[in-house]
């Protein structure tokens, strides 16, 4: 029996047949998957994931994949969450949790989405993986289909961080480096679509891709033992995977996998630099989000024109959350304060994260008891570049091989 | 004549062409001027306040309107205007 049974809009509601498609012929609408939610409502539960492996596949059931799927996978997700004493300690936040998801096999979140993406394009035929990319989903597109013996092209802005394009580079596939912001290259891709044969992972196959997002939040959830948080921070790009996260909470309880049905606050973080959506969150109208042109060190978030802003901060209104920006200074102090009191480097998107986090905490949003959830969505060798500009050295000092240098220069 | 470029979801309304030739000084006025030809562009591309609706991004040689004058963004002669479906890409 399949488990998928076709794409529907959400915003009118049409139906079609499963295919590489992503926009509502009716409204322009995005489609989702529709699954057979009774058969699943048999099939899932605790004990059926716990027996699965230590990865995201454990949620197999609630993906896009049918059984039968040879899925292509490097081992992602299932990654740590731990608990932020000493950070928690600096913002009054006794129940402060971290999901760590630089420890993907590419260092970022982007491996979920990909895993399914590539393993749905593949059981459909589909031989060219290909998407536009702030970086971060062109490495791990670069090595899915490098894994999967696929014909891979990814386009990315011609000004990308140096050590991403390195990242990408070593999976040898096709890099078309785009004159133009991120914007401009996904423009590009969705006019491409039509005349090429390809599974653009964002584009044409974005019902399927976006799905694995869903694993974060499940998973955040069985490590906190089957429990809701009380919120969640999430940076916020297109707003692609914030909606797939209130999804995997509707999922979580409609399948009876957590006992409790008190939806966590979903709030968003964005980069003042680029916050089309903050800045609608912000406005008398917070569902109409106008584009922006974005400038911000947080390259793997800035897109100034997010297709799902709207849904954003229609969630965050829904579930009690907040959208919040901050500054490029706030980004490089919270890179820091995580490494310092944590030891987890990030890279700028995750510092536009604990920024809000840092942010709502020292404005007072929580009295402490909270149990509080930060995700941590990329590797900070990533944007390590960002740093090398500060004053990161403070307690540096040069010696020479000698004690007596040594003891001169260093202070115990 | 300024020219439309029409996606792959909206070809049914324009009898499969791609590309539409429209005389217009205004974009408000290019749509008003497809929509005469081929009856049902105005109601997929603009909502009931007659804006453009949120999931529809239009380009005039390459610029979001969005981002300059919107509806009221002059047209001339020889430019593009491209209809992109909006939901696409993903952080």
């Amino acid at each position: 029996m399949a488990k998928l049974l076709g794409l529907r809009c959400r915003e009118c509601g049409a139906e079609y047949e499963l295919q590489a498609t992503h926009v509502c012929e009716m409204c322009f609408g995005p489609l989702d998957a529709i699954y057979d939610e009774a058969a699943l409502r048999k099939k899932v539960s605790r004990q059926r994931i716990e027996q699965g492996p230590p990865s995201m596949w454990r949620y197999r059931d609630l993906l896009p994949v049918e059984d039968d799927t040879q899925v292509v996978t490097l081992g992602e997700g299932f990654t740590p969450l731990v608990r932020a004493e000493r950070l928690g300690a600096e913002l009054g936040l006794r129940n402060l949790w971290l999901k760590n998801d630089s420890m993907n096999p590419t260092n970022s979140f982007k491996d979920r989405v990909v895993s399914v993406a590539i393993s749905w394009a593949r059981a459909n035929g589909f031989e060219t993986i290909a998407c536009a990319s702030t970086g971060n989903l062109a490495n791990a597109v670069a090595a899915y289909a490098a894994r999967a013996g696929l014909e891979c092209f990814v386009f990315i802005p011609v000004d990308l961080e140096p050590a991403k394009v390195v990242s990408i580079s070593v999976f040898d596939p096709n890099v078309v480096a785009v004159r133009g912001n991120y914007d401009e290259v996904n423009r590009l891709c969705s006019q491409l679509l039509e005349s090429t044969p390809w599974a653009f992972c964002n584009i044409n196959i974005r019902p399927f891709y976006a799905e694995g997002s869903k694993t974060l939040t499940f998973e955040t959830v069985e490590q906190l033992g089957w429990r809701l948080p009380d919120e969640i921070i999430i940076p916020i790009a297109s707003g692609c995977q914030f909606v797939r996260h209130r999804q995997a909470i509707r999922e979580l309880i409609d399948y009876g996998l957590v006992r409790d049905d008190r939806v966590p606050a979903l709030t968003g973080a964005q980069a003042l630099g680029c916050a089309p959506v903050y800045n609608a969150f912000k406005s008398d109208t917070p569902e109409r989000v106008l584009p922006v042109k974005p400038d911000t060190i947080a390259r793997s978030i800035a897109i100034g024109n997010p297709s799902d802003g709207m849904y954003v901060n229609r969630i965050a209104l829904e579930t009690g959350g907040v959208v919040e920006a901050v500054t490029e200074d706030e980004i490089v102090a919270a890179m820091r304060l995580l490494a310092r009191t944590e030891g987890i480097f990030t890279e700028t998107a995750g510092g536009v994260t604990i920024g809000v986090l840092a942010k709502l905490a020292r404005a007072g949003r929580w009295k402490g008891d909270e149990v509080v959830v930060a995700y941590v969505t990329g590797h900070g060798l990533k944007t390590a570049d960002v740093l090398a500009s500060v004053d990161g050295h403070a307690r540096r000092v040069e010696i020479e091989p000698t004690l007596k240098s040594f003891r001169e220069k260093v202070t115990i | 004549m300024a020219q439309f470029r029409i996606p792959g979801p909206l070809r049914r309304l324009s009898g499969g062409e791609t590309t539409v030739k429209v005389e217009a000084g205004d974009l408000g006025a290019a749509i008003d001027a497809l929509d005469a030809r081929y009856p049902g562009f105005r109601d997929r591309l603009l909502d009931h306040n007659g804006q453009l609706r949120q999931f529809v991004n239009v380009y005039l040689n390459d610029e979001d309107v969005r981002l300059g004058a919107g509806l009221e963004a002059k047209v001339s002669e020889k430019d593009e205007i491209s209809i992109v479906p909006a939901v696409a890409g993903g952080g």
